[in-house]
């Protein structure tokens, strides 16, 4: 008998795979949105753990989700090639070993912004991430192999509603499993009180290291997703305004909490499909939305008790 | 050597810039604890009422410009007074984290209204003050609008920290920054305080756009983003919250980022910018001029 959350974890995949199975009688609309949910999640999900468990504060997430976009739409467009024969022809393998390796690549500089988050914490930590996603940002916009500011372009449709759902379906697993197990616990110790945690014991920079790693890690697998799904990609769309985008679903949804994180992911993806029927008034509701929401609900949706309040 | 002192002036004109809108969030910081992520907007909305106020003056004028400058920077003050009251004052007492979501919002709020109201095109910016190019025999050239953004950057600093040091409300604005509950105890109207804080600051900001068109004139709903984050980096660079350091810091950021560009890196100058903030923070953790503060348990 396997444990509950692997249950859990099995039996979302199968509805996941059943229902994506259909999916060339949907809407491409709809099939569109439910992508776009689908790699939220994963993007939400990832950034709670640095953000909410683990009591860090990361604005540059999309820097990442960029790292991994890139490196894997390199190996499918100009490595596939070379590759695609090694791997037995077969598409799929491909995707997922681009997959893999833009995770990778994402993971790298996961780790190379969680060092600095060793000394920095509360808003100068904030800068700090929010100025590696520019770095990272201005850098794709210099290499011209890779299209420059113009983007890359005639990436292969291998992403669908299977990879994307499944994607998130393994991120919540991950997350959800890692945090509350016992080794997990150290996250939360870290994020409810530092220095306490590091007198009872708990190696801190590993805990915040292994948060960037890991939220790194699956950031850079969405993005693959993503950039195999939109079939083009620009460094633009993985500047700041994308990174804010995640971490207003992380807030709204409540910090440190999987369950409303996911659903503030689909509730803010479907929304801002929804105000497009207000054309240009689109984004001001969304800004006002966002404005009010805090004033009124800063714990965020779906979070129903109070946090504790920290004595000082 | 004449191509190193041009760069330098052009450094240091770019540098006072990012330092007028610094001295806006360092000195929100200083009060509240929070980035105002707003504030780079409130710089646009600046440039954008000395565009329409232009309109009814003369140009290239000293007497317009100055009516210009200020005109936009009572506006300015106006909506920072305006938004502190709608947004934030809800928030006082929540945790930062909550204030700087609502900031986000806020700003993406007045980057979509001013797309709205102001349309989403580029405009140019007309000329305020009479243009003067002062050539040397050197070949150096210095433009009377660099020589107009030392003027109105140093007249601006001297009388923030006339306002900080010798006034009242300074006085009741570094004791709320030092212990808000304690300042209150001994009769200082936070409110009013922080009010006038964001008055000032979000003026200073104004004055930042109107300066920074005049040298760039070409103006949009979205101009605030990259200057509002590189004036950051310049507020976290000197230690935030420090004014000396908001001022000292933008200089450092306008001479590095013009140097990379002489270099010929200009394509990078925007990543140039937060490098050097990050290596700053790893060596410097509080910024240049900022205090170590001990931590309580």
């Amino acid at each position: 008998m396997l444990p509950r959350s692997q249950l859990a974890l099995l039996g979302a995949l199968a509805g996941i795979a059943l229902v994506s199975f259909f999916s060339g009688s949907y809407d491409p609309y709809f099939l569109d949105v439910a992508v776009s949910c689908g790699i939220n999640i994963t993007l939400a999900v990832s950034l709670n753990l640095i953000n909410g468990y683990t009591g860090q504060f990361s604005l540059g997430h999309a820097g990442f989700m960029g790292v991994g976009a890139y490196v894997a739409a390199m190996l499918t467009t100009a490595a596939s090639a070379t590759l695609l024969p090694l791997l037995g022809g077969q598409q799929w393998l491909l995707f997922a070993v681009a997959l893999l390796a833009g995770g990778l690549g994402a993971a790298l500089a996961g780790f190379i912004v969680g060092v600095p988050s060793l000394r920095l914490k509360g808003d100068y930590l904030a800068i700090v991430t929010l100025g590696f996603g520019e770095i990272i940002r201005v850098v794709l916009q210099n290499i011209d192999a890779v299209g420059g500011p113009r983007g890359l372009i005639g990436i292969p449709a291998y992403a669908n509603l299977l990879w994307a759902f499944g994607l998130a379906a393994i991120a919540v697993y991950v997350v959800w499993t890692m945090v509350n197990s016992t080794y997990g616990r150290g996250f939360i110790a870290v994020a409810d009180d530092e220095i306490a945690a590091e007198a009872m014991g708990i190696n801190t920079t590993r805990y915040k290291i292994t948060a960037f790693l890991v939220g790194a890690f699956f950031a850079g697998l969405a993005g693959g997703v993503y950039a195999h799904f939109k079939q083009y990609i620009a460094p633009q769309g993985f500047g700041f305004d994308r990174s804010i985008e995640i971490v207003v679903m992380v807030i709204l949804g409540g910090m440190g909490n999987t369950t409303g994180v996911i659903a503030a992911a689909i509730l803010l993806t479907v929304l801002g499909e929804w105000l497009r029927q207000f054309g240009d008034f689109r984004m001001i509701l969304y800004s006002l939305l966002i404005i009010v929401l805090m004033i009124l609900r800063p714990q965020g949706l779906f979070t129903w008790s109070l946090p504790r309040r920290k004595a000082s | 050597m004449t191509e190193l002192l041009q760069q330098l002036i052009n450094g240091l004109a770019l540098g006072a810039i990012y330092a007028l809108i610094a001295l806006g969030y360092t000195m929100v910081y200083g009060v509240l604890r929070f980035i105002n992520f707003a504030h780079s907007d409130i710089f646009m909305v600046g440039a954008f009422s000395g565009y329409y106020l232009a309109r009814a003056v003369p140009q290239a004028s000293v007497m317009a410009g100055v009516f210009v400058l200020l005109g936009s920077m009572a506006i300015c003050a106006l909506l920072g007074v305006i938004i502190e009251k709608l947004a934030y004052r809800p928030l006082r007492g929540r945790s930062t984290l909550t204030a700087l979501i609502t900031a986000i919002g806020v700003s993406l709020l007045l980057q979509n209204l001013g797309q709205r109201i102001f349309g989403a095109n580029p405009k140019s910016f007309p000329t305020l003050f009479p243009q003067h190019y002062f050539q040397f025999d050197s070949g150096l050239v210095i433009a009377s609008n660099q020589i107009l953004v030392f003027v109105v950057t140093l007249v601006l600093l001297f009388a923030l920290r006339h306002i900080v040091l010798n006034t009242r409300i300074g006085t009741a604005m570094r004791a709320l920054s030092f212990n808000p509950t304690a300042a209150s105890l001994v009769g200082v109207n936070n409110d009013r305080v922080i009010s006038f804080t964001f008055a000032l600051g979000s003026a200073l900001a104004a004055a930042g756009g109107i300066l920074y068109a005049s040298n760039y004139p070409s103006i949009d709903p979205l101009m605030g983003t990259l200057p509002g984050l590189k004036a950051f980096v310049a507020a976290v660079l000197g230690g935030i919250g420090n004014i000396a350091g908001a001022a000292v810091g933008g200089l450092v950021l306008g001479l590095v980022e013009t140097t990379v560009v002489a270099l010929g890196g200009s394509t990078y100058r925007d990543a140039v910018a937060f490098a050097v903030l990050i290596l700053i923070l790893l060596l410097r953790p509080n910024g240049l001029l900022g205090k170590r503060q001990a931590e309580k348990v």
